[in-house]
């Protein structure tokens, strides 16, 4: 089946339509942000401080990016693991974060807190960095900017290849794919 | 004695940092195509299609394969008549993966300590690097560009004389089971069996250094290889975690004495981007 094209940020009912294993094209805007950046606007929540950025209605891609060689917008970017994120995504997903975009699991917080907050995660492939780089279109960088690439990058993407991992109804990708496929 | 300049060294370092991470070897891109031929899940056909396709861009392009450029792990087989005119092989290898991570745009991916997080001041490194003596005087680098997240969900266990071979058979699957999406399969799984605490994470590391498809020169080793691969490959768990029957590429297995009391086992996990390279100075 072809991928289903969405812009983001995206509409409450198209987000809620989102399957688990279903693959999407995403064009819009995105952050990044990964270990160094969570820390830091996890401590920002915590001391009551504004987020670097309006977090609401938006998606994180939890991603390093190789730096830029000449004439280029961006290098390798693909995702990292997203569980070290785990621990401070619920906080984020309170504050209106509507997607991750990563690979690998979440914790049991992390799936119930997509549930109540009706958000999504998704999974880019791991090691096709330079595939992705290929959909990004600008970069800019809007906080922490001596993290260098952990720092928090503003990125127009188009049809930026993703898969659905856990929908808003909180079914798991990685459970059901496994299953279908074991033994 | 046989003398190697030290910039010569530092010159050939830096080339392999970066052709490791522009230019995949031909095993694992067969070890893809291979993969394809037999997957059964139309996400992992798609998922195997779209890395060889990142493959040939890294190549074409000239830009890395992933944004994780890697730790560098140096195994260095050094003849004792042979030395490093100018300085020690340690520097001279620290300065080529400086001089190669930064010229080659890779990224910096090293913290000086692991507790703060503080970056290293030295782009990218240090480097991890293992030197073994040899006779005569050859002088031979193999280099890897090791990601993190495999690393990561990567195991060491003592266990016991008692657990036997089932045993080990059983924590070896339960750790790529663990591992599942995290680990960016499929992998190349390399089991270092004996030695010593220590030793044996060596012996694991190692064996990822030899090529996809190159069996144990053990029959009994190269048997449990195969039997290994098959069975992860029932797990389910397939390209990325996203279900499959290619979860892992190739297994590997070292294995070495150890004392009566020990049944030390480690399992390096290398995500399908499985940078190696080897130069003969």
């Amino acid at each position: 089946m072809e991928p289903k094209k969405l812009t983001i940020p995206m509409e409450h009912q198209a987000l809620t339509l989102l399957r688990a294993g279903e693959r999407v094209l995403l064009s819009g805007t995105i952050y990044t942000a990964r270990d160094a950046a969570h820390k830091r606007m996890s401590e920002s929540i915590e001391k009551g401080e504004a987020l670097p950025f309006s977090i609401n209605h938006q998606f994180i891609y939890y991603v390093g990016p190789t730096p830029p060689g000449p004439g280029r917008i961006i290098g390798s970017a693909g995702p990292t693991t997203s569980g070290r994120m785990d621990k401070y995504t619920p906080s984020l997903l309170e504050r209106g974060l509507k997607g991750m975009i990563g690979k690998g699991y979440r914790n049991q917080e992390v799936k119930d807190s997509i549930v109540k907050n009706q958000a999504v995660y998704l999974a880019a492939i791991g090691g096709t960095g330079a595939l992705i780089s290929r959909t990004i279109q600008s970069m800019e960088v809007i906080a922490y900017e001596d993290l260098g690439p952990e720092a928090i990058y503003k990125l127009t993407v188009k049809d930026f290849p993703a898969t659905v991992i856990i929908d808003s109804t909180g079914e798991d990708w990685y459970e059901i794919g496994k299953t279908i496929f074991n033994g | 004695m046989r003398a190697i300049p030290y910039q010569f060294v530092v010159n050939e370092v830096a080339k392999m940092c970066q052709e490791a991470n522009f230019e995949l070897g031909n095993d694992v891109i067969d070890a893809f195509q291979d993969a394809l031929k037999n997957e059964t899940s139309p996400i992992g056909q798609n998922i195997l299609q779209d890395l060889i396709e990142n493959a040939n861009i890294a190549s074409s392009e000239r830009i890395p394969m992933c944004q994780d450029t890697g730790g560098s792990v140096f195994i260095v087989e050094l003849g004792q008549e042979c030395h490093i005119e100018g300085g020690s092989i340690y520097d001279a290898i620290n300065e080529g993966v400086i001089k190669g991570y930064e010229e080659g745009y890779l990224r910096h991916s090293i913290v000086d300590n692991p507790l703060t997080r503080t970056k290293s001041k030295t782009y990218n490194s240090p480097a991890i690097i293992h030197i073994e003596m040899r006779p005569g005087s050859e002088c031979t680098i193999h280099m890897s560009a090791k990601g993190g997240g495999s690393e990561n969900m990567s195991a060491l266990k003592m266990m016991k004389p008692s657990d036997g071979i089932e045993g080990v058979k059983a924590f070896i699957l339960d750790t790529v089971k663990n591992a599942g999406p995290n680990a960016c399969p499929p992998l190349v799984v390399g089991i270092g069996i004996g030695g010593n605490f220590e030793r044996c994470a060596y012996l694991a590391k190692k064996s990822l250094f030899r090529p996809i498809g190159h069996r144990s020169q053990h029959q009994e080793l190269a048997e449990l290889e195969l039997e290994l691969m098959a069975k992860m490959n029932l797990l389910g768990i397939g390209p990325q975690g996203m279900g499959g029957s290619t979860t892992a590429l190739d297994v590997k297995i070292e294995i070495e004495p150890c004392h009566i009391a020990a049944l030390p086992v480690a399992i390096n996990l290398n995500c399908h981007a499985s940078r190696h390279k080897e130069i003969n100075l």
